[in-house]
């Protein structure tokens, strides 16, 4: 019983995870139309520089959440510079995008492996959060719980962002009908600009505050990005609620998986996206694929 | 013998009615003209005509044949040929190799992944006949994007009595011609011989009126009046859709 | 006239070069380098069907490419011997193509790409996984090859030469196709489905025979590589790979029949050869790929072609005219 509690939790946690990485695919893909390939390198490279902020100071607590913060901004100028200098040269060329965001993945990651070697990194749980919940003959570590609240934090936010700041409606505007959202003189391509780095932040942010659980390595870019576009492809594009449910359903079915059916992880994983893509493509919640 | 019958045709997207229970019947080898303000439905009826879009109910007779649930692209090989409002070409072409792509749409050969096509000698003589017969065969191996609008809308009109239609469908031809291109293609059209029905969509009337036997003219998506070019000309409907009183 | 006489010069050149290669290249490591371009390009003539001539770009592509070599692999370890893996390697091949292009061309353009990266990350996570059969991580070896008339392939060269007969062979097939009506249709369904459509043709059905013939290329291409490489792992199925032969195809230049020769050649040898002098070839490859489809989308044949003609400053005027890769490059 305790074991399908505690994994319950994991997948949450994990949920929680994904939800922070895809919130921002699902708004990048639902206003520019792509679906962000660099998504998964961005949360690593979040996690790298993040650990590296970590590791260069002493006192770890209060600097786990500065280190995040600062890897976060790191990431979202990073996204931002991309955007600007490299998507934007090829306006209302879709598919040249998504390779372009492709080929920067292939860089990011080989710069990741240089800089940081191919030893995995792991990064210590901040010690204000590195102790256990009990609950009845249950145990759960502090930290997970945290990482479903700051998911839950940040969902709150998002929602706020979008449904009741000015900029919010504009991205909404942008996202239901770019070409009009121009005529009624919304500067959609700085709209572009600020979701896109926004986007890269909370991938980056995810990256640094799942590294105690995933740890850091060369490959993590190829490990969340498939997860973020199932949950895209579940959830709906550009949909916020979409993500959120998408992302607790991949937890449970990645979690589930890998304990119940190891084999066949992966395809219990992809099987449900393959599905929707084929028998609805627009997403439990979205709207549809371009 | 009636070449097109649509009955009761209905159409919504959503709350917004498109089709509103519209009944025509065209008579093989006649000249209709289908006329009506922006956002009449026009467009819309001929999209399920082709079967672009499918009707929410009625039926679409071509030839006594029911054809309402026909795939589009089954419908050009029961004789229906469609010119769009926007020309649509395979702009990366040569005008021949468009006109051939045409002929094919009907011929088995459209599978066949072994021969030449350049090396058909049939196809390219049927191919050099029909843009002959709409004026442009000096620039057959043009390619497309090196053509004027009015050339192209030519060759949009070889590619479709290519395919030898009994009924052609054009929308809007005469849409963004200029006047000595406008006058190029109604002579064309003057000459398509009467064993091809034509169905025409026009706003631009003193073009249009010339060409037509019957006129339909449709409003929300609804017949207003129908008749003889006199007979819709002098209703005083007519008036009152067009000029709202 | 004349045109046709130099284009004949130089394809004849060139099959000179490649047939007498083995005499001329001694060093062993570049004549598996050559072998790899080869065989690597019928991949890239697969993937190229699809992104130059049908529109469509598949990021899944080395699934299939994987599933060939793994079937081969997985029936010589039964014991199967070689010519009926082979077929039944073809077959496996063939069928999980039908099953990739009924589920992906249910959509087109971004919607195509997500679906065959879904179903390439499936077809690895299989292959990862699903270790009594493929082994997982551990792969699986090969520990001959054919021996068709009598010949062994045991040597590099008479590797390479197998492989050259395999990609004369294909690029026959290729040509052929592409000049046939049926090529011509799908050039067609590419540029305009909705004409196409009102012209009587079958869209979806056209892109699905496409996309077996290009599941046959990629299958080819598949059992080649396991038999040089004598070995396959869950790596070769990986992102990257259906990554690399877009690369290849968008590097030489989609919808032409010299691209995807000439893109092979440029990833195989970044891969190979600078390799051994740069560290983040990787980067490299990742930073050529973004330079291409930025600078130069059409690829590098046409446009090597077009900078000889026009000259550097008017690359980026005629680059923003209508999106070369949404249309797929100039005419085949």
């Amino acid at each position: 019983m305790t074991f399908w509690v505690l994994l319950a939790v994991n997948s949450i946690t994990f949920g929680g995870l994904l939800f922070l990485l895809s919130a921002g695919f699902s708004l990048i893909f639902g206003l520019m139309r792509i679906p962000n390939l660099t998504h998964g390198s961005l949360f690593m490279l979040g996690a790298y520089v993040g650990a590296t902020i970590i590791v260069s100071v002493l006192n770890t607590s209060i600097d786990f959440w500065l280190a995040a913060i600062l890897a976060a901004l790191t990431v979202a100028i990073f996204g931002a510079l991309m955007e600007r200098l490299l998507l934007r040269r090829l306006p209302g060329e879709p598919l040249a995008q998504v390779l372009v965001t492709l080929g920067i993945s292939f860089m990011v990651a080989d710069f990741c492996l240089m800089v940081w070697g191919g030893d995995p990194i792991s990064v210590a749980t901040p010690s204000s959060l590195a102790g256990f919940v009990r609950y009845g003959i249950a145990v759960f570590p502090l930290y997970r719980l945290a990482i479903i609240v700051i998911a839950a934090v940040v969902a709150i936010a998002l929602w706020i962002l979008l449904e009741r700041t000015r900029l919010g409606a504009m991205i909404r505007a942008g996202v239901d009908d770019p070409d009009m959202a121009r005529v009624v003189g919304i500067r959609v391509s700085q709209i572009f600009t600020i979701v896109f780095a926004l986007g890269a932040a909370l991938a980056g942010f995810a990256g640094i505050i799942g590294a105690p659980i995933l740890s850091v390595y060369p490959g993590l870019d190829q490990d969340m990005l498939p997860l973020a576009l199932v949950v895209v492809i579940l959830g709906g594009t550009g949909s916020l609620l979409g993500s959120f449910v998408g992302s607790l359903i991949v937890g449970f079915l990645y979690n589930f998986g890998q304990a119940l059916l190891p084999e066949l992880a992966y395809f219990i994983l992809f099987l449900p996206m393959v599905l929707v893509l084929v028998l609805r493509p627009q997403g439990l919640f979205g709207r549809q694929l371009p | 013998m009636s070449a097109l019958t649509v009955s009761g045709l209905r159409k919504s997207f959503g709350g917004l009615h498109v089709t509103k229970n519209v009944d025509l019947n065209v008579e093989a080898g006649e000249r209709r003209l289908i006329i009506g303000p922006n956002g009449a439905g026009k467009t819309t009826l001929f999209n399920q005509i082709t079967g672009d879009l499918t009707p929410d109910s009625g039926s679409i007779r071509l030839f006594g044949r029911d054809i309402t649930h026909l795939p589009a692209r089954r419908r050009p090989h029961l004789g229906m040929a469609r010119t769009y409002q926007i020309i649509t070409l395979f702009a990366r072409d040569t005008i021949i190799h468009n006109v051939m792509l045409a002929l094919l749409g009907l011929s088995k050969s459209r599978w066949n992944p072994l021969i030449d096509m350049s090396r058909q000698p049939h196809l390219v003589e049927e191919a050099r006949q029909a843009i002959e017969s709409v004026g442009l065969g000096h620039i057959a191996e043009r390619p497309l994007a090196q053509t004027s609008y009015g050339e192209r809308r030519r060759v949009e009109i070889a590619m479709a009595l290519a395919q030898k239609p009994k009924v052609l469908l054009l929308d809007e031809p005469f849409a963004g011609l200029s006047i000595d291109e406008r006058r190029d293609v109604q002579k064309l059209l003057l000459t398509i011989p009467r064993d091809v029905t034509m169905v025409m969509i026009e706003h631009n009337m003193d073009v249009a009126l010339d060409f037509a036997d019957r006129i339909t003219l449709l409003h929300f998506g609804e017949v207003i009046v129908e008749g003889t070019r006199s007979e819709v000309v002098a209703d005083p409907r007519t008036r009152e859709v067009y000029l709202g009183h | 006239m004349t045109r046709n006489l130099i284009g004949l010069g130089a394809l004849a050149i060139v099959f000179l070069v490649l047939v007498t290669l083995p005499l001329w290249l001694t060093q062993i490591y570049y004549v598996n380098v050559a072998s790899q371009i080869l065989f690597y390009a019928i991949f890239a003539f697969g993937v190229n069907l699809l992104l130059g001539y049908a529109g469509l770009v598949s990021l899944g592509h080395a699934g299939l490419f994987g599933i060939a070599s793994y079937a081969t692999a997985y029936l010589l370890a039964a014991g199967w011997g070689h010519p009926l893996s082979i077929i039944a390697a073809l077959v496996v091949g063939m069928l999980s193509t039908a099953v990739f292009a009924a589920l992906s061309l249910r959509t087109t353009g971004i919607g195509f790409i997500m679906i065959t990266l879904a179903l390439g990350e499936i077809i690895w996570g299989l292959a990862y996984r699903w270790i009594s059969v493929t082994n997982g991580d551990n792969g699986i070896n090969v520990h001959t090859r054919p021996m068709p008339f009598g010949l062994s392939l045991a040597s590099p060269e008479a590797f390479y030469y197998l492989t050259f007969v395999v990609f004369v062979i294909c690029t026959i097939l290729v040509t052929i196709f592409v000049r046939s009506p049926f090529g011509a249709a799908l050039r067609g369904t590419r540029d305009q489905p909705r004409r196409m459509t009102a012209l009587g043709y079958h869209v979806w059905m056209i892109r699905f025979w496409a996309c077996m013939f290009s599941g046959l290329l990629t299958c080819i291409a598949g059992i080649l590589f396991v038999y040089y490489n004598q070995f396959i792992s869950p790596q070769t199925l990986a992102l990257t790979s259906s990554a690399e032969v877009v690369l290849m195809v968008i590097s030489g230049g989609p919808a032409t029949l010299l691209g995807p020769v000439v893109g092979s050649a440029l990833v195989v040898i970044v891969k190979s050869v600078v390799s051994g002098y740069i560290a983040r070839w990787n980067f490299l490859l990742g930073a050529i790929f973004v330079a291409i489809v930025i600078l130069m989308p059409e690829g590098l044949v046409p446009g090597t072609v077009r900078l000889w003609n026009l000259g550097w400053r008017k690359t980026t005027r005629s680059r923003r005219q209508k999106g070369v890769l949404e249309t797929g490059g100039p005419p085949a």
